[in-house]
């Protein structure tokens, strides 16, 4: 390495730039972190570059998990309690009530956007077609986890029945549940994964928990199950799917009801 | 790297008083560089972190956290009494009453149920998604750098030269020991044994540990390193252990400024913003200014 000469003023300059520094440091220390409030909004650009991070760790893990990767499965041992649920857990809004009234005899899942066959298709004819038992586990956003045991559809099936066409990007599931009131009217909640998720091994269309009829907390009649990806990936109450190439004039344009809220796009971390 | 004595005469408020004490080139630049990112992503990491702790202010052992059974190890939380809400934190079992700090805070009548208080969050306000965006963006930088500082210190031998602890600083330890607790500090070229031991545990055991049980929370790595949860003992107990280290790197850091205040602040802070440090005089047998590497 390179000796240097320190020249008088040299030194002298370090010794300013210390005390600037040092003067900085409390500066910031004494006005507390609400310093930063102000440039964290969404759509602000310091978010936006700090947002650049998700995309880094999106584009690594998938690189490393690849298309895949299963989420490690447990025993029936380990499932030791209720799955615990969150978010909404009893849906007031009319048409969901009206199904729920019927036992979901009416309720069908539609199947749309960028695909060549569009489905409409009963309960029973989603649980006729082959299924999977996985026992995982369930971690929240906020950072607790659960166990529990999941029968579904496997989408991948859904999704071929479909066929889905070259251009879709993304699946959009649509859900009864209102999940927020704004002024312009309810907020029914919705996200989106794309197709590299869609098509994974593990992501079913669950309608059984631990061996029942998925109950209307855990939401009934089905929800998604993306176990590579954190809880709020994974709706519930779904009554669509929709293959799109955007999601940029959905909702706030970021990808879902809690993106919108400022939560990352990709819930793998 | 070669280390650069030249004689100097002692100035500054807390030079020792000596015309004979050298300044010595002690620290290379990407020893500096990587000790401020450090430093600045530390910051914001730890700040972020309370606050995405705030989302579930609770602690676990195993694999799921216990809702029907009770695996709860550490709790902040807020309860109702009858001398109005006051904020609590459990740990095994043991219960303080933390009000004003933990579990029940803010402005003097306008208190709310938090974890940690406003003044230890970024953002203040409650907000998980903002907290998660910017402790993954240092979380990149932390690891990133951590990685070129290993790099670099294999390669000018910093880790060799001063960090690899040697039999002879197991013999210095306990003289080492009473030196700190009596204030007396030695500035010389190389590190004593307990700073060493700070140093490597900081750099090579939790920092290490921090991004590793990091990852274990990340359902998608999960998929990539499905041992690493089972190595830890599961998800909850993965996040514990982050939680545990960072309190073990706050500890770290109060110890790291205090030592700075009691060894000669301008000195020691010179030495890592410029690398030029002020060694004590040549005594009888000190033959450290004279090291080179």
């Amino acid at each position: 390495m390179a000796k240097f000469e320190i020249s008088p003023n040299f030194q002298i300059s370090r010794r300013k730039f210390l005390t600037a520094a040092s003067l900085g440091a409390s500066g910031i220390m004494l006005s507390g972190c609400d310093a930063f409030d102000s440039q964290l909004s969404i759509g602000s650009g310091l978010r936006g570059f700090l947002e650049n991070a998700n995309g880094l760790t999106y584009r690594a893990q998938r690189l490393l998990a690849g298309r895949d990767a299963l989420a490690p499965e447990f025993t029936e041992a380990d499932i030791r309690q209720p799955q615990r649920p969150n978010g909404v857990t009893a849906p007031d809004d009319d048409t969901y009530k009206g199904l729920l009234a019927n036992n979901f005899a009416d309720w069908r899942l539609e199947v749309s956007g960028l695909v060549e066959k569009p489905l409409s298709l009963s309960r029973e004819q989603l649980q006729n077609m082959p299924s999977r038992t996985q026992i995982t586990r369930h971690d929240c956003v906020e950072g607790w986890s659960c166990i529990a045991k999941w029968t579904g559809t496997p989408l991948s099936l859904v999704l071929d029945q479909a066929v889905v066409k070259p251009q879709a990007r993304y699946v959009m599931f649509h859900c009864l549940d209102t999940i927020d009131r704004s002024l312009s009217g309810d907020i029914k909640y919705y996200g989106t994964i794309d197709l590299i998720d869609a098509r994974h091994p593990q992501t079913i269309l669950a309608y059984g928990l631990n061996g029942k009829p998925l109950p209307v907390e855990n939401g009934a009649p089905l929800r998604v199950r993306v176990e590579r990806q954190l809880g709020y990936k994974m709706p519930k109450y779904l009554y669509k799917i929709e293959l799109v190439d955007s999601f940029a004039n959905v909702g706030g344009g970021r990808g879902g009801y809690w993106e919108d809220n400022g939560y990352d796009w990709y819930g793998g971390i | 790297m070669e280390s650069v004595a030249r004689s100097q005469s002692a100035t500054g408020p807390d030079a020792p008083v000596s015309s004979d004490s050298t300044l010595i080139y002690r620290q290379s630049r990407w020893t500096r560089l990587t000790h401020w990112i450090w430093a600045i992503s530390l910051f914001f990491m730890l700040l972020s972190g309370l606050q995405i702790f705030n989302a579930r202010p609770q602690l676990y052992i195993g694999k799921q956290s216990g809702f029907g059974y009770n695996n709860t190890i550490f709790e902040i939380g807020a309860v109702n009494t009858d001398a109005g809400p006051r904020g609590y934190t459990e740990i095994f079992g043991h219960r303080f009453d933390t009000t004003g700090v933990l579990g029940w805070s803010g402005p003097p009548g306008n208190e709310t149920a938090r974890g940690f208080p406003s003044w230890a969050t970024i953002p203040s306000y409650y907000d998980l998604g903002t907290a998660r965006v910017i402790h993954f963006f240092f979380a990149w930088i932390l690891t990133t750098t951590l990685l070129v500082w290993l790099v670099a210190s294999l390669v000018n031998g910093h880790i060799r030269r001063d960090l690899a602890p040697r039999l002879d600083d197991l013999r210095r330890l306990p003289r080492d020991i009473v030196d700190h607790a009596k204030l007396k500090f030695h500035h010389t070229r190389e590190y004593n044994t307990l700073q060493k031991m700070a140093y490597g545990g900081v750099l090579f055991v939790l920092l290490p540990l921090m991004i590793i049980t990091g990852l274990a929370m990340s359902p998608s790595m999960n998929s990539v390193l499905p041992f690493l949860n089972e190595l830890l003992g599961g998800r909850q107990t993965a996040r514990t252990i982050h939680f545990t280290v960072m309190l073990l790197l706050v500890g770290f850091f109060i110890i790291h400024i205090l030592m700075i205040l009691a060894a000669g602040p301008i000195n020691e802070l010179r030495s890592i913003i410029t690398g030029w440090y002020r060694t004590d005089p040549p005594a009888h047998d000190d033959k450290t200014t004279e090291r080179s590497a």
